[in-house]
């Protein structure tokens, strides 16, 4: 199961000077569903198409198997891509589409024509076979690219962000629906995405990316429950980071109060950076707390109420279902398990405090993502 | 919908100067020279000019290939550039454009005329004069050179459209170099290859000018014909009967190649 199938080493990548990826070491497991997570521009993509062989690393070994495959090129890699928006071939049906790899291997028309049908109903397209490309929808568009990918038996599939020109909905549903087929095919999927709760939902391990550099590899439970830095604890959910001070092991302090917590073998009075995820505080009444706070503001989300509580001039983000009014002072516990004690990075403080939250701040963040991201494919 | 007067004053254009200017067309074409009466004369005479209706069309047709297979290489080559090399390669393209169309033409005669510089120059070298005018080659010539940057606008557009993930998706899929050019490259730029060649062999089959300077006394095309019936030969309702036939041709043509583009691909149609 858990055998080595690619390994980055040391791979560095530059274009015209500009360092887009930076002594990247990875290695992935056969049958692994790995995600390659970060904001835009951080160089999963390039490190996508590296694995790919569209573009040649300037330094470093890309190894297949044990073997170093720098120098093959795309078409003679035992690898298959989803691209982003799918690039079907708009003079070529569905099934003309999906045979087009088959027909390149020299295939038997009668064994192309069964394994087209097999992936069709794989990916639950069965019927589509004459369609012209162009008059799917995106979701079905999106299937046919699997299925394009998959017919050739791949032992890797890659997936440069596939899901994301569908609707939410929609999404979703193919979260669910790529894990299945990873799954019945039992081959290695590595997917790149930005959506930080689509790695979560469907990966074995995910890679967390920034500035051409890796930060965290884990598994999904690893990487929100144990941020390694600000800039993962940030990119991985909400968090709040706060600056404290280990005064022994299992003993932290901050806001001049010390708390019980569970992490060791940081050094005596080392400066840390403190982790609280918004969902893990307790509300208490205002006298019983171990921290007593201001709400400045709230904002109803469905499941839950966003609150920001000011304690001291530190903004905090609170996740509760019970309704705070806006001036309503709280007290809060921490539970020792509640509390994520980091080493300090260059990340530190930059993230992690909401004194300038507003309900609209993520949506902003995303349509800043999305033109960023539009920017970045009109430029190439 | 209201904004469709917007098209007005081209409606009346094409109205004064073309469907009326048809509608005589039709009219001589079926009319006796001398009485003005009705007469299917004009018409059943076209039968000896049926020769001069192949060559035309044979002469387009081969300008038209060669055109095709110069011209693809280049615009394949412009549309791998830069975006601002593109705009510089496709502006020397068109750059022939700018000079005047008889212009050219007659520069072609001077250079290889027998008395013309090539043949100055190889005489020197003690070759020739070698007799490069007034024969079907030059003619030949003579409409690639005029009619190629019609072939490589075209195919340069549909060309540089393609989107760059295809390539990429088909290497992915198994195809080297070779593999891609024919069966994503090529198949996508069909309906550039269409309107290039319409647009190359319909002036091309049309044409009197060329051959008239460039071709020998066997090289009358059938625009030569057609325009000697009204400047020399008098005989406007001859000329009408036979620009009638050449429009009917060059549409039944243009229909043909079409059809193999598909119903909504075509760039160009005339």
């Amino acid at each position: 199961m858990s055998k080595e199938l690619i390994r980055l080493a040391d791979i560095s990548m530059a274009y015209d000077g500009e360092v887009v990826l930076n002594n990247i070491n990875l290695y992935i497991n056969d049958s692994e569903f790995l995600t390659l997570l970060g904001p835009s521009g951080c160089g999963k993509t390039t490190t996508l198409q590296i694995i790919g062989g569209f573009v040649k690393p300037t330094a470093g070994s890309v190894l297949f198997d044990g073997v170093r495959i720098n120098d093959i090129p795309p078409h003679k890699r035992q690898v298959n891509t989803v691209f982003q928006r799918y690039a079907l071939f708009p003079h070529l049906d569905v099934y003309d589409n999906i045979a087009f790899g088959l027909r390149i291997a020299k295939l038997g028309e009668d064994e192309i024509a069964k394994r087209v049908t097999e992936m069709l109903e794989v990916v639950g397209m069965r019927g589509f076979e004459e369609r012209k490309v162009d008059n799917l929808s995106g979701g079905q568009q999106q299937r046919i690219a699997i299925a394009r990918a998959l017919v050739n038996r791949p032992k890797v599939l890659l997936l440069d962000e596939p899901l994301g020109a569908l609707d939410l909905r929609l999404r979703k549903d193919m979260q669910v629906e790529l894990k299945r087929i990873q799954q019945q095919m039992g081959i290695t999927f590595i997917f790149v995405t930005h959506d930080q709760e689509e790695a979560l939902t469907m990966s074995d391990t995910i890679v967390v990316m920034d500035k051409g550099e890796i930060q965290q590899i884990g598994t999904p439970e690893d990487i929100y429950n144990e941020p390694k830095n600000a800039f993962v604890a940030d990119f991985i959910g909400e968090s709040n980071i706060l600056d404290g001070i280990m005064r022994a092991d299992r003993v932290v302090e901050f806001f001049g109060r010390r708390f019980a917590c569970v992490d060791e073998g940081f050094g005596k009075d080392e400066a840390v950076d403190v982790v609280i995820r918004p969902e893990d505080v307790d509300i208490v009444p205002a006298d019983g707390g171990h921290l007593c706070g201001t709400v400045t503001s709230v904002t109803f989300k469905g499941v839950h109420y966003d609150i920001i509580v000011d304690f001291h001039g530190f903004k905090w983000l609170i996740q509760t279902t019970d309704y705070q009014p806006v001036g309503a002072v709280i007290g809060i516990r921490l539970n020792p398990e509640d509390i994520h004690i980091m080493k300090r990075s260059k990340y530190s403080g930059m993230f992690g405090d909401y004194s300038s939250y507003s309900a609209e701040y993520d949506e902003i963040g995303d349509a800043a993502l999305a033109e960023e991201l539009e920017a970045e494919e009109d430029g190439e | 919908m209201k904004r469709q007067f917007l098209s007005g004053p081209y409606l009346v254009w094409m109205f004064l100067f073309t469907l009326i200017p048809l509608a005589i067309v039709v009219y001589y074409a079926f009319t006796d020279s001398v009485t003005g009466s009705f007469t299917l004369s004009n018409m059943a005479s076209m039968g000896s000019y049926l020769p001069i209706f192949l060559r035309s069309v044979w002469l387009a047709v081969v300008s038209a290939l060669i055109c095709l297979v110069v011209g693809y290489p280049v615009a394949w080559c412009i549309a791998q550039t830069k975006p601002m090399t593109q705009r510089f390669l496709y502006m020397l393209v068109m750059l022939p454009m700018c000079i005047s169309f008889l212009l050219r033409t007659l520069a072609w005669v001077s250079l290889l005329e027998d008395t013309g510089i090539i043949n100055r120059l190889l005489g020197q070298i003690g070759i020739g004069p070698l007799r490069l005018v007034r024969n079907d080659g030059a003619v030949i010539l003579g409409m690639v050179y005029n009619y190629l940057p019609y072939m490589i606008m075209p195919l340069y557009t549909v060309i540089m459209k393609i989107d760059h993930r295809l390539v990429d998706a088909a290497q992915d899929l198994g195809c080297d170099g070779g593999q891609v050019f024919l069966r994503v490259t090529l198949p996508l730029s069909v309906p550039g290859i269409v309107s290039g060649v319409t647009m190359v062999f319909v002036p091309a089959v049309s044409t009197f000018y060329i051959s008239q300077k460039m071709g020998g006394t066997t090289s009358t095309m059938i625009g030569d014909v057609i325009e000697s019936q009204f400047k020399t030969a008098y005989n406007p309702n001859l000329g009408a009967a036979l620009s009638l036939v050449l429009m009917v041709l060059v549409l039944v043509c243009v229909a043909v190649m079409n059809h193999f583009t598909g119903e909504d691909e075509s760039v160009v149609t005339i």
